[in-house]
């Protein structure tokens, strides 16, 4: 063995690393397969956000998003990762249209399954009206492709959450991964309390802002088939894992997922704190939820809410 | 444009379109003699989880028991912007609504949006922006943001912000700028019977293809969307 053998973290150390501090392409690269990736329109093509500069605001090569394809545990796969620390990674009109073009291309190929490693706020504001068309043609393109069998899996973990219509994407996938920071929402924090005032929603008690949209709030009520530790490592096992037993998309998911939802209005719409729906949930201990480790919390969502895997 | 107007307008021959607190569930008589189902929002409501389940439960019950076009006339508000609504999950009711419209229309229930006052944000994508061709009212009102909120958000006066606006469609509020983008497929004339522009339009779908960005390309609104992901798909294509 030589010396930089020996320096080199092997790939299992590698890929604990935390998924939530990681930039998009270190998420990408270590998910995937060693040196698997090969990246559609990169940063060297200079694809940069045409509406910044009337905002005076730094582009970025590859508008915060990476999009290509490679392969998981030796199957190809397409990737999409978004850079939570580039404008929040919102949707802009170049960064919506990657992702939207990389799910046309599933959809006619039928055979090759779509990660989404999502990071954003929701739309980018500085052009809102391309922002907010993309997130729709993403939302179309991403049922289209479920349509023609392909499955698509998002992956939740970054520091951005995923937010707006994010999270209305998120809730197209076929399934979703989402660890402890991953939040999962449409209005943020800070929208919710501008809006309603701080009666309503108090932007700064963070613990209320993981226990109403983060990650364990999200697996407990059916908002995402599986909970991951905050490892690079832990989302790759999930996508392995939500690519072998999710469930195709037709009439039926849409049934079954109608029935899911009036379920939980019927049984939580009159809750007012997430530690309640936990109880209701038959959490013995619901107050304990937040600080439980990701193990000890995987054990007890397995065991008080089995997901069902036909109704996204 | 008021809503019973709209509708007497598009339904000379009958229709049964009740509005519930905001929520228009129903459905009208084409001039083909088909029915057509009509849901949406009016009265610039709140697009909630309550609303939501409603809505994506008719278009489902529709899709068992139903033939014919589907309608989704909108002047709402942006999702409703709660505790509840989000603890709830909102984003999932709204995505769901969003893949009834979605699903229906590609198994062949056309879908059109009616846009005739308001709407906004996630409200807007589960809604209008949910089918295949949107028709613009005048009088329609479509903010992604609106400026004073965009004003906070990217700390710039209001006034810069009106003035950059005349330079690009790409960020303002309005109807024209949407249609520049290619959201809104057609405006349509107040002063002709909605029901002969309906006709028209039902005679001219097309297939059900999204076809927004090359209409924003054509229109000269979104430059770059449409070519992106069209070599974003050409070199996916190549994988094997």
């Amino acid at each position: 063995m030589s010396v930089t053998d020996l320096e080199k973290p092997s790939v299992e150390q590698a890929r604990a690393t935390s998924f939530y501090e990681a930039s998009a392409r270190a998420r990408i690269r270590l998910l995937l397969d060693p040196a698997s990736f090969v990246e559609f329109i990169g940063p060297e093509q200079r694809e940069v956000s045409p509406h910044l500069k009337l905002f005076d605001l730094p582009e970025q090569f590859d508008d915060g998003i990476i999009v290509g394809r490679g392969s998981l545990a030796g199957s190809p796969v397409f990737i999409a990762a978004q850079e939570g620390r580039f404008m929040g990674g919102a949707f802009g009109e170049v960064h919506g249209a990657k992702l939207t073009g990389l799910l046309r291309a599933a959809k006619e190929l039928k055979s090759i399954p779509v990660l989404i490693l999502f990071d954003t706020g929701g739309v980018r504001l500085q052009e809102a009206n391309a922002g907010e068309l993309a997130i729709a043609e993403i939302m179309r393109a991403v049922i289209e492709a479920r349509t023609a069998g392909v499955k698509v899996i998002g992956l939740i973990g970054g520091r951005s959450g995923c937010y707006g219509g994010g999270g209305l994407i998120a809730g197209c996938c076929s399934a979703l991964a989402v660890s402890e920071q991953g939040r999962i929402a449409v209005s943020g924090p800070e929208v919710i309390e501008t809006n309603r005032g701080v009666e309503e929603f108090d932007s700064r008690d963070r613990a209320l802002v993981w226990r109403t949209m983060g990650g364990k709030h999200r697996r407990l009520i059916g908002g995402a088939e599986l909970f991951a530790d905050d490892t690079v490592q832990a989302f790759r096992e999930a996508a392995l894992e939500l690519l072998e037993t999710t469930a195709g998309f037709g009439i039926d998911t849409l049934n079954a997922e109608q029935s899911r939802l009036e379920d939980r209005l019927q049984r939580f719409g009159a809750c007012r704190d997430a530690v309640e729906i936990w109880a209701a949930e038959g959490v013995a201990d619901a107050a304990s939820v937040p600080a439980l480790p990701a193990d000890q919390f995987i054990e007890l969502a397995d065991k008080v809410r089995r997901i069902a895997r036909d109704a996204r | 444009m008021t809503l019973d107007k709209i509708l007497t307008s598009l339904f000379p021959d009958g229709h049964d379109v009740k509005n519930d607190g905001g929520v228009l569930l129903g459905s009208g008589t084409l001039r083909s003699g088909a029915r057509a189902l009509v849901i949406g929002v009016a009265d610039r409501t709140a697009l909630g989880v309550d609303e939501a389940i409603r809505l994506s439960g008719t278009v489902l019950g529709s899709i068992r028991n139903g033939s014919g076009p589907i309608l989704v006339i909108v002047d709402s508000d942006s999702q409703r912007m709660s505790k509840r609504d989000e603890l709830l999950g909102l984003n999932e009711f709204l995505a769901h609504l969003a893949k009834s419209l979605i699903h229906a229309d590609i198994q062949g229930r056309p879908t059109i949006g009616l846009l005739y006052g308001h709407s906004a944000a996630g409200a807007f994508l589960a809604s209008a922006l949910a089918t295949r061709v949107l028709v613009g009212l005048p009088g329609a009102d479509p903010a992604v943001m609106d400026l004073p909120s965009m004003s906070k958000v990217t700390k710039l006066p209001i006034e810069v912000l009106e003035e950059k606006a005349k330079s690009t469609p790409v960020f303002a509020p309005g109807l024209q700028n949407l249609v520049q983008l290619g959201a809104v497929h057609v405006t349509w004339d107040d002063k002709v019977s909605l029901a002969d522009q309906l006709e028209k339009l039902l005679g001219n779908m097309g297939d059900a293809r999204d076809r927004r960005d090359a209409l924003g390309k054509e229109r000269g609104g979104r430059m770059k969307a449409a070519d992106i992901a069209e070599r974003v798909r050409e070199l996916a294509m190549q994988t094997r």
